[in-house]
């Protein structure tokens, strides 16, 4: 049995979504080293763990203003779950604009916790029926880069980020 | 109907560009289903749900409004397309919006609320990159997932250069991809009201699913402050829960992916804040969240289909595309010809009968051709030819009788009294045919005169550049009562149905298997009998065939109850038995005669399996052959009993996997569909001329295919039970 990682990160390279990994002290160097300028991204209390994760020793603005949003390439935020089998980032519809800064953007670097991958699709949905139940919410189960056929060949970027990357964070020895 | 020359029109003009991308999207499908664990028991669920939702809708609907209305939405229950309009207009009105940008919606089509709300002088802006192409084109979709299917990239190049006249011409798929992603960005910010469908929404938490590749959607959502969702009454279901077979399947059935880029899962209104996007001061989270949603389900027909025993099926479907890209017509004209007023392929059929009524229908129902091969593709198990048989009888029913002597005399009952001329000729063929063997060869020799074949063409719609079956004198029930059976000792007991072909025409496939069969210790009868009631079915005359079926069950039932099993040469008699008949024969006449009945090569397959010997047939080492299965065999899961029966002989065998030969019964006889015929043939004719094929002899298992193959190729195809006969 391959183990929830390996199957998620085989998901994503074969979506062709760039992965890499990083203990949590080591975070914001992982996330300079993820995005091309101009990066505008969230503060990561909420999504990335206990900490608050405020990037200010990266490139990224937090929390820009909505012209700096459109004149980002990368926007940064986290995932609330990855789902191992489809190599799906679920993400989260936040006060803080979380579905802007990963949706007006070229480039969209999610964090997420390596304990919040989740095996399947069917384990996903069931984490989020209970979730929405609880509280209400939103969520996109987002796969892989947009992409469009309609113009006669598959195109990635149609309306939404043309790559993607993810950095796994790793749960602590 | 669309008439021989706009379907040829349609082939030259749109065809090449269909075609790629249905069986593109076709192959997807198998290659990304064979990949689930579990597909069935995930189609299974899936179809559960959906038959729950449906028998509960009414609470269902109640339960979601509530919830939808403690969220802080509103939703509106339209009873048509002009009240859902009344309504959406007037929420536009509301908020004062100039601009409204859609993702893309079929219920939206269904309703045309873009003429609507322009006809208001709003602004309205598609941001599918496939239905903006339509709307700058002025174009309809030609299927309900991918609606540009029909345009080829050089043709959205000109279309764009020509209308928008960019200072570089523009010219790969990319450049104006980015092109079109660029202009609707502008556009999409500065819209007030964002307009979406929904795959689903779910009762619990007024939650709803949107299935979404480009991104669009999820813009046209977050950059706007007032949602309205339309959709049918009929995409409710219980919990978020229940979303999970259909997340899984719904790509995967539609265009082959394993899952869209965004499966959108909104409760509205959404957290997101709504932001001035020209403010650079202001940072994102201080903009509020203020946002209206507004859920407005249309009705326009679904409730009563809900009410009609036959068309409350197709409420199950979820718009995925699969019963189009598996569909053999589809593929070679697409939803322009196969497709009514919003919905097209195989279940367009129901949705169009119910919804714009049978004269909509009618326009296209008859490119179903029964072939099944989207029964298996369709996630929610829809059983989408009978929708069409039942609506094309309905059809039948609506017109005038055509009162000609000549069908009169072939129609023995009164029952079907409406289906037109062809159609009755077609399908009271069992009356033709008998006649035909009964004055053989002299009714060979009249019905190849030139005269008769315009007559034909004229009266019946038969094309004179097909060739005309030619009959037997001797029939196989004829041969059979005139010979003894060679089996002394047997070690089963059968009785072979004599279809209508193998008796009055191929006779001699007949003969091949009854001396298989008995090599492999079987003892052969072959009575009289009825024809199946496949031809009047497939013309949509539900009573005749219906008669059919009770009549043969009448006549083989004392041969099952005396131990004999039923063996059949023809795969779509044999489908008859062990499918069709469900609808038309009450349950345990159904059971008996579907639990006992074999196609003819799962027989020998099975006789094999326990303990016969492959000795006692003729075989070979290593002969080469190329093997053409039948539609509805393929959906049976009958295909694979012929091709290991024939290695076990043998034989190197090849087979084809193209989804139909084209012929379809008597649908490649017919004037109007000739040439769409042969279009469908043709894909089959390049498989069987590829390299290492091209010098196999061919065998195939349907009378069609054996036709439409003899006028496809030079090499004379058979039935493969011929090959093991000693
Ligand atoms: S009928 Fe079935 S296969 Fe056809 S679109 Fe609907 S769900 Fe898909």
């Amino acid at each position: 049995m391959k183990s929830k990682r390996a199957s998620f990160e085989g998901a994503l390279e074969a979506l062709g979504v760039t992965v890499s990994s990083t203990a949590e002290s080591d975070l914001e160097a992982a996330v300079t080293e993820a995005v091309t300028e101009p990066a505008v991204g969230i503060a990561l209390g909420e999504t990335a763990g206990d900490e608050a994760f405020s990037l200010t020793e990266t490139p990224v603005t937090v929390d820009p203003t909505p012209v700096a949003l459109r004149e980002a390439t990368t926007g940064v935020t986290g995932a609330e779950l990855g789902i191992g089998d489809y190599g799906s980032l679920v993400l989260s519809m936040t006060e803080e604009a979380s579905e802007l800064l990963s949706l007006f953007v070229e480039r969209h670097v999610a964090i997420l916790h390596e304990e919040d991958i989740q095996p399947d699709m069917d384990a996903a949905v069931a984490e989020l029926d209970e979730r929405f139940n609880e509280t209400g919410g939103s969520a996109i189960i987002a796969t892989g880069p947009s992409a469009t056929a309609d113009m006669g060949a598959l195109v990635n970027g149609a309306h939404g980020a043309r790559e993607v990357h993810v950095i796994i964070v790793e749960e602590e020895a | 109907m669309a008439t021989a020359d706009e379907l040829r029109e349609l082939m030259r003009t749109e065809g090449a560009a269909v075609a790629e991308n249905t069986q593109g999207f076709n192959t997807g499908r198998y290659d990304s289903v064979a990949d689930l664990e579990d597909y069935e028991a995930l189609k299974r669920a899936a179809r559960s749900i959906k038959e729950d939702a449906i028998e509960e809708l009414p609470d269902l609907l109640d339960q979601l409004t509530e919830t939808v209305e403690a969220n802080g939405g509103t939703v509106y229950i339209a009873d048509d397309a002009a009240d859902a309009n009344d309504y959406i207009r007037g929420v536009v009105d509301e908020r004062a919006a100039d601009r409204v940008v859609k993702s893309k919606s079929m219920t939206s089509e269904e309703i045309e609320v873009n003429d609507a709300l322009e006809a208001d002088g709003v602004d309205v802006v598609e941001t599918d990159l496939g239905e903006w192409v339509l709307q700058v084109a002025d174009e309809a979709p030609s299927h309900i997932v991918a609606p540009a299917i029909h345009k080829s990239r050089e043709s959205i190049a000109e279309l764009f250069n020509k209308q928008f006249d960019p200072d570089e011409p523009l010219e790969t798929a990319e450049e104006l991809t980015r092109f079109a992603r660029k202009k609707l960005g502008e556009q999409i910010i500065d819209a007030e009201v964002g307009i979406t469908g929904a795959n689903f929404v779910t009762a619990d938490t007024g939650t709803m699913a949107l299935v979404t590749s480009e991104g669009n959607a999820r813009k046209t959502v977050a950059a706007t402050d007032t949602h309205v969702a339309v959709a049918g009454v009929e995409k409710v279901i219980p919990t978020v829960g229940a979303l999970h077979p259909f997340i899984e399947l719904i790509g995967r059935s539609g265009t082959g992916q394993d899952i869209t880029s965004y499966v959108s899962l909104l409760t509205p209104p959404v957290d997101t804040p709504v932001v001035d996007f020209t403010d650079d001061e202001t940072p994102l989270s201080e903009f509020e969240s203020d946002r209206d949603f507004h859920l407005v389900l249309i009705d326009n027909g679904r409730l009563e289909m809900r009410d009609d025993e036959h068309l409350r099926e197709t409420l199950y479907c979820i718009r995925c595309s699969a019963c189009s890209n598996s569909c053999a017509n589809f593929q070679s004209v697409g939803g322009h010809a196969f497709g009514g007023e919003t919905y097209s392929g195989g279940i367009a059929t129901g949705w169009e009968a119910g919804i714009e009524g049978l004269d909509v229908a009618e326009e296209f129902n008859d490119l179903c051709t029964g072939c099944t091969r989207c029964v298996n593709a369709c996630p929610v198990g829809i059983d989408i030819p009978w929708i069409n048989t039942v609506v094309r009888d309905r059809i039948n029913r609506d017109k005038d009788a055509p009162g000609e002597w000549l069908v009169d005399g072939l129609t023995p009952d009164e029952a079907d009294d409406g289906a037109p001329l062809q159609k009755r000729f077609f399908g009271n063929f069992e009356t033709v045919a008998k006649l035909g063997s009964a004055t053989a060869p002299v009714s060979n020799w009249l019905a190849d005169t030139t005269v008769a074949r315009q007559a034909m063409d004229r009266i019946l719609g038969i094309d004179p550049r097909r060739d005309l079956p030619t009959f037997e004198r001797e029939t196989l029930v004829d041969w059979a009562a005139a010979r003894d059976s060679k089996v002394t000792d047997p070690e089963r007991r059968a009785v072979l149905y004599p279809d209508l072909y193998t008796n009055h025409v191929q006779v001699e496939r007949g003969k091949a298997a009854v001396k298989v069969l008995e090599s492999l210790g079987v003892d052969v009868v072959v009575p009289p009998a009825p024809s199946s009631g496949r031809a009047p079915l497939s013309q949509g005359m539900v009573a005749t065939a219906t008669d059919h079926a009770e009549r043969v069950t009448e006549t083989l039932e004392p041969h099952i109850e005396d131990g004999r099993d039923v063996v059949v040469i023809e795969p779509s008699d044999h489908a008859m038995f062990t499918r069709e008949y469900e609808r038309l024969l009450d349950e345990s006449a159904f059971t008996d005669i579907a639990e006992n009945s074999y196609e003819v090569f799962e027989y020998v397959f099975g006789l094999l399996d326990n303990g016969g010997s492959v000795d006692s047939l003729s075989t070979v080492t290593g002969a080469e052959i190329a093997y053409h299965s039948h539609c509805q065999q393929r959906t049976l899961g009958l295909e694979a009993h012929t091709v290991a029966v024939l290695e076990e002989c043998g034989y190197d065998v090849v087979t084809s996997d193209v989804e139909c030969c084209g012929m379809a019964g008597s649908f490649g006889y017919k004037s109007d569909y000739y040439e769409l015929s042969m279009d469908v043939g043709d894909r089959l004719r390049t498989q069987l001329r590829d390299d290492g094929v091209q010098d196999r002899p061919v065998v195939a298992s349907g009378t069609s295919c054996l036709e439409q193959i003899d006028a496809l190729l030079e090499r004379q195809p058979r039935h493969p039970i011929e090959l093991l006969a000693t």
